[in-house]
């Protein structure tokens, strides 16, 4: 039974939505997919993006464009609804204020990003691919995550 | 005074790349009523709660999947090893400081440049700007001034 462990944990959140679980699973495919295809996981593309000084790349930004032509037409149409197509609730973002968390945090990202070339999503999938670098970074990342619990929790 | 480095610009795979991650970003919103946000997805597991991880679990194991998925249908040179690399130490700093940058801006690339410019959020296009503005920074002092 022990062996089962992981797979109980995969039935936690599930709440009788089998199409739920395929989509969860297709969405993220096709996210890796797309971040691999765009070249977005190979550092020297998002270094090569924010040299704007240097020789610039100038790819991330049609990736934004690709992504957003169609995101656009998505959550104009999320915002209509109530429901998901699927009948499960429809959590769209409430939080709108700007404070400093937003700010110095989202800039300690930048800074990081700047330093690796690696962004969560194509790190993960770098270090899926078995590239030692991005499971450095992704460990790293996770003990960055952790200590922010861990602040958050004693505050 | 910008010069394009156009050896290595790629629009057309960029462009289609992109439209995939905006396709994957619409589908959970509209079939999960999510926001695709990698950092939130995985800030959520750091610990797992009970009822909240089945699905931030199955979504990961997608995106896993998707370079051995990949190889299989592309051209083998396509993944081939990356232009840069930063050296370990270095890539451990910075990825400490995504994983606490990102956690205290409750988003990422994906969270806030892709999902809130698409709903446009002006907090997620503060968010964007901030870290697209950090990171041209951090690459001008890195590469040109050090």
């Amino acid at each position: 039974m022990q062996a089962l462990a992981p797979f109980s944990l995969l039935a936690t959140g599930y709440k009788g939505h089998d199409m739920n679980r395929l989509t969860e699973f297709l969405v993220g495919l096709l996210f890796g997919l797309g971040l691999i295809l765009s070249g977005m996981t190979d550092p020297g593309k998002i270094i090569g993006f924010l040299d704007v000084f240097g020789a610039w790349d100038p790819s991330l930004a049609f990736v934004m464009m690709g992504a957003i032509a169609v995101g656009f037409v998505a959550f104009a149409l999320a915002k209509k609804r109530t429901t998901t197509i699927l009948g499960g609730a429809l959590r769209l973002p409430t939080a709108s204020h700007i404070d400093k968390r937003l700010i110095i945090g989202s800039t300690v990202f930048g800074i990081g990003w700047g330093l690796a070339g690696f962004c969560p999503g194509p790190a993960l999938v770098s270090m899926a691919s078995g590239q030692i670098q991005a499971l450095w970074f992704v460990s790293a990342m996770v003990a960055g995550m952790l200590a922010y619990e861990a602040f958050e929790r004693g505050r | 005074m910008i010069a394009i480095d156009w050896s290595h610009f790629t629009p057309w795979s960029a462009i289609t790349g992109g439209v995939l991650l905006g396709i994957a970003s619409a589908l959970f919103i509209l079939a999960n009523g999510r926001i695709l946000g990698i950092s939130g997805i995985l800030g959520g597991l750091l610990p797992p709660k009970a009822g909240d991880a089945g699905w931030r679990l199955t979504f990961l194991l997608g995106m896993f999947a998707a370079p051995w998925l990949f190889v299989l249908v592309a051209p083998a040179d396509f993944m081939s090893a990356p232009r840069i690399q930063a050296n370990t130490l270095t890539t451990v700093i910075a990825g400490l400081l995504v994983g606490i940058g990102t956690r205290y801006a409750s988003g990422c690339t994906s969270g806030h440049g892709v999902c809130g410019l698409s709903r446009l959020s002006p907090r997620s296009l503060v968010a964007t700007l901030s870290f697209m503005g950090a990171g041209v920074g951090t690459v001008l002092i890195a590469r040109h001034w050090l």
